[in-house]
Parts: C-alpha cells; sequence; structure tokens
C-alpha cells in the first residue's frame, strides 16, 4: 500500500511547495527586494556591512589615527596597500618616530577581502559604502587615503 | 479536403470572402483564403507567443520578488518585441561541421509543427480555421512532431551536449506521450466524440467536463497537466534543454532567429497543451454557469483566453516552484506512476459512465 501512500505524499508535499511560492506571487506587490538603481540614486543607502572600498576617516582639524605601523601593507595579500613612510621627531618626547606620507591604495587591485582593516591596530582604515567607482582612466583608481597635510592624532601609539 | 468545414471568423471575414470568391473561380479562390487565414495565423500566434514570453518573465519576477521588464514601453509591454527586432537582425552563425540541411530544417519543424496544431482550436463558436472530425487525434499526432525538429536539431548540430538534449526530449516525449494520450482518451471517453467543437457542445447543458466526470476527470485533469508540462519541456521537466548541464541542450548551436523559432515554438506548446485542457475540461469558450450566454455582443473568445492564461499560468508556477527532475526519476514518474494511474482512472471513468454516475 505503500504506492498509493507515496502518491498522497508526493501530491502533499508539491501543494506545500506551490503555497510558499504562490505566497510570495501575491506578496511580491507589495515590496519588491529589487532596487531600482538609477531612480532611486538619491535615496539608496547601502546597507551597514557593504564593502564599498577602504577609506581613512580624518576628523575636523585634518588628523587621523594612522601611526604608519604597515601592519595592513603586510596584511594585504595582493598588494593593494602601498606605505610612504617617514621619520620625524616627536617634539614632545624628543625621540624619532615613524609617521606616514602617503598611504597608498590601489582600488583596482583590491579584493574587498577586509584583512587589512582586520589588521589594523588603530582603526585608521574602514569600509565606505560608495559603489560607483567606474572611471574612465585606470590611474584614477589608485588613491592616497590620507589627506594632503594631514598628521596623525596625537597619544595614538601601535 | 472538405471546404465547407472551414468556419471563418466574423462578419468582415466573411464580407472578404465573398469578395474574393467573386473575383475568382472557385478552386483558386478557396486556396486563397487558406493562404490569407495561414498567414493570419503566423502573425496572431507569432505576436501570441512573443507576449507570452514576455508574461513568462513578469509571473518569474513576482515569484522571485522582482520588478521584471519595466524599461521598453509602458510597464515593459514592448520588451519581448525589442528582443525579436534584435534576434532578427543578429548574424546567423553556426559551426563547420554542422550537417547545413537538416540544420536549417529542424528549427522550421519546430515552429510549423507547433502552429498547426493552432488550426484545429474553437477559440469560439464562429472562430475556428479548421474543425475536423478527429480534432482530438489530430492534435495528440502533430503536438509529437515537434520532437522530430527537437531530434533532428540536436543530430546537426554535431555537438555532444546537443545530441544528450535531443536524446533525452526523445525519450521524454515517447514517454510522456502515452499519458496525455490516455488522459485525453479517459474524457473522450465521456464525450463520445473526437471533433472540438462537439466536445464542447456536449458541455453547453451538462456543465463543464472537469465537473460531469467528477473524481476520474480530476485525475485526468491532473495527470494531463503534468504530463502536458513534460510534454513542452519546460521546467521542473526540462532536462531538454537543462542549462547547468548541457548549455543550452539541443539548441546550443543556434543564434539570432533560428533559436527565436525553438524560444517561440515553446511558448506556443504551452498556449496548445492549455487550450487543450481548457476544451476537454473547462468547457472552451463557454463562459462558466452560462452568466454571459444571452449577452450577444460578449465576445466568447474572451473565456477561452482567460481559461487558458489561467492555465498557463498554472504551468508558470511549476516551473518557478519545482526543481528540475533527473532522468531516471522522469522516467519512474512516467511508467510506475501516471501509466498504471491513467489505466486504473480509464477503467474507473468506463464504470462511472456505465453505471451513469456522471453529474
Ligand atoms: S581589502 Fe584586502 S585586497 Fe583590499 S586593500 Fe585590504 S587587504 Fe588588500
Ligand atoms: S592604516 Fe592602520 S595598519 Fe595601516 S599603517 Fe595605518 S595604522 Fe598601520
Amino acid at each position: 500500500m505503500s504506492y498509493f501512500s507515496d502518491i498522497y505524499k508526493g501530491i502533499k508535499t508539491l501543494l506545500t511547495g506551490m503555497s510558499v511560492t504562490g505566497g510570495y506571487f501575491i506578496r511580491a506587490r507589495k515590496g519588491a527586494i529589487t532596487q531600482q538603481y538609477p531612480d532611486n540614486r538619491e535615496t539608496l543607502k547601502m546597507f551597514d556591512r557593504f564593502r564599498g572600498e577602504v577609506v581613512m576617516p580624518h576628523n575636523a582639524d585634518n588628523r587621523h589615527y594612522c601611526t604608519g605601523c604597515q601592519s595592513c601593507e603586510i596584511a594585504c595579500p595582493n598588494g593593494s596597500i602601498e606605505i610612504i613612510w617617514d621619520r620625524a621627531v616627536d617634539p614632545e618626547t624628543g625621540k624619532k618616530k615613524k609617521k606616514i606620507d602617503k598611504h597608498i591604495y590601489h582600488l583596482s587591485m583590491c579584493t574587498m577581502c577586509g584583512l587589512c582593516i582586520e589588521a589594523c591596530p588603530t582603526d585608521a582604515i574602514v569600509w565606505a559604502p560608495n559603489f560607483e567607482n567606474s572611471v574612465y582612466d585606470r590611474s584614477k583608481l589608485t588613491k592616497i587615503l590620507n589627506q594632503p597635510g594631514s598628521s596623525v592624532l596625537d597619544g595614538i601609539e601601535d | 479536403m472538405n471546404f465547407t468545414q472551414m468556419i471563418i471568423p466574423l462578419n468582415i471575414t466573411k464580407t472578404i470572402s465573398d469578395w474574393i470568391y467573386s473575383i475568382m473561380p472557385e478552386t483558386a479562390a478557396s486556396y486563397t483564403i487558406m493562404v490569407i487565414i495561414a498567414v493570419a495565423y503566423l502573425a496572431l500566434f507569432a505576436v501570441a507567443g512573443l507576449y507570452l514570453v514576455l508574461l513568462e518573465r513578469k509571473v518569474a519576477a513576482w515569484f522571485q520578488l522582482r520588478i521584471g521588464p519595466n524599461r521598453v514601453g509602458p510597464w515593459g509591454l514592448l520588451q519581448t518585441m525589442a528582443d525579436a527586432l534584435k534576434l532578427v537582425s543578429k548574424e546567423l552563425t553556426s559551426t563547420i561541421k554542422i550537417d547545413k540541411f537538416l540544420y536549417n530544417l529542424a528549427p522550421y519543424f519546430v515552429i510549423v509543427s507547433a502552429l498547426m496544431a493552432m488550426a484545429v482550436f474553437p477559440f469560439s463558436e464562429q472562430f475556428q480555421a479548421f474543425d475536423i472530425n478527429i480534432g482530438v487525434f489530430f492534435l495528440i499526432a502533430i503536438s509529437s512532431i515537434g520532437v522530430i525538429g527537437i531530434l533532428l536539431a540536436g543530430w546537426s548540430s554535431n555537438n555532444k551536449y546537443a545530441l544528450i538534449g535531443a536524446m533525452r526530449s526523445g525519450l521524454q516525449t515517447i514517454s510522456y506521450e502515452l499519458s496525455v494520450g490516455l488522459s485525453i482518451l479517459t474524457m473522450v471517453l465521456l464525450t463520445g466524440t473526437l471533433q472540438l467543437s462537439e466536445i464542447i457542445e456536449a458541455q453547453r447543458t451538462g456543465g463543464w467536463l472537469i465537473l460531469q466526470g467528477h473524481v476520474p476527470s480530476i485525475i485526468a485533469f491532473m495527470i494531463f497537466m503534468v504530463a502536458g508540462t513534460a510534454e513542452t519541456n519546460r521546467a521542473p521537466f526540462d532536462l531538454v534543454e537543462a542549462e547547468s548541464e548541457l548549455g543550452a541542450g539541443f539548441h546550443t548551436e543556434y543564434s539570432g532567429m533560428k533559436f527565436a523559432y525553438f524560444f517561440l515554438a515553446e511558448f506556443i506548446n504551452m498556449f496548445i497543451i492549455s487550450s487543450i485542457a481548457v476544451v476537454l475540461f473547462f468547457g472552451g469558450w463557454l463562459s462558466p454557469f452560462g452568466i454571459t450566454e444571452n449577452i450577444a455582443w460578449f465576445p466568447q473568445v474572451f473565456w477561452f483566453i482567460i481559461k487558458v492564461l489561467g492555465l498557463i499560468f498554472l504551468m508558470m508556477w511549476f516551473r518557478w516552484t519545482f526543481p528540475r527532475l533527473r532522468v531516471d526519476q522522469l522516467l519512474t514518474l512516467e511508467w510506475k506512476y501516471l501509466l498504471p494511474l491513467n489505466l486504473m482512472n480509464i477503467v474507473l471513468m468506463a464504470i462511472v459512465i456505465w453505471l451513469n454516475w456522471t453529474i
């Protein structure tokens, strides 16, 4: 008799599946999950964990958190980050101290793996949610993350 | 062929046919009329097929909580027209080692057999191109000719994926043909005629056949829908063109308009299967409970199309719900379940009719 109970079970499970998709079909009009991108460009907000590109936040006085420790450069598996650093005398202690000159980030090579951000001991670099990254010239994708004239915030040590 | 059986739709066509008969000798005139009707059907169903493609894309989008085509024309209504235009203007590429003649013949085989089946459907009382007394039989015969086109396409492409796809198609159509035929036979047992217009006439007084034959009719309908979906090579029975295994199956090597013919034929076949179901189970162009029976101007085509679209939606619902079957599962379903059930169902139907248990 398992023959007929198989048929019964088969039909029952098929109908279960159809009721699930049918429910979606009816509710689809209420809210499609797709974004109407070029139309809602003004209001479109990417979700929190979106990985657009690596940026270095600066505060109002043009100070950042990067000590130039190079952990991010070492962590990056494909060499997307290059740090040009220098030494300067710290006026308080009088000792020589490492500081960054340029934090160069090649967006064109970045795989968005996030290892650099995890490696950074001072959280100097973070993900930015912008995704409109297409440009006409490849060289525009090589970015210098620290703003000109910026310096590290006082008291940040690695 | 008996030309008097050719019922020409609506009055305007009557005027046209009178005019053609007045300017030509009788034989030439009847041939001209046949050609005109053929061209009209061709144009009508090519456009209808395109809109079915659009419907499928919209329905698929809604099932997946998307929006679907909405850029070309209002609500994307011109999308498939634009796609067809693009396909027409594309270069027809092919590989070197194809069998040229068969390769070029195959798409026409598929599309012509699909369009030929349209001729016998009674869309309304008047609107039927060709009312033959073996209508149902003709439909079963024609609908399985298409598979020859698919086999030709797979063989002549000289491509292993195409050949595997074509072979699966042959296997599938031969198996499921039985179920389609037997479930139709169950209904023919009830009506006692093969002529489509008479099958509909039989439902005018006694209610739709799915009600008249109650239990065996409902079983026959379910079997017919499953086997019909398999017959059209649609998901979950799309092993023929299983994208993840075979590229595009039998039409891997086709491009441009020839590809479009295969694509269109699939949708016209879906329309045909739904139309057969509507005629055999849901009373064709008859309105439900005869609500528009006495309104003279109400187009009977409306009810036919509404019912067909309902069944087409059902098939799309299948497609976007169920995963694809494996080849052995496909054969198990047919030979171990559908076929024995179908045979039992025929006996049941015979008993129901014998004991006068029909409603
Ligand atoms: S996200 Fe990955 S690839 Fe990109 S810069 Fe950071 S470590 Fe390198
Ligand atoms: S960004 Fe972070 S890890 Fe990279 S050099 Fe600056 S402080 Fe070190």
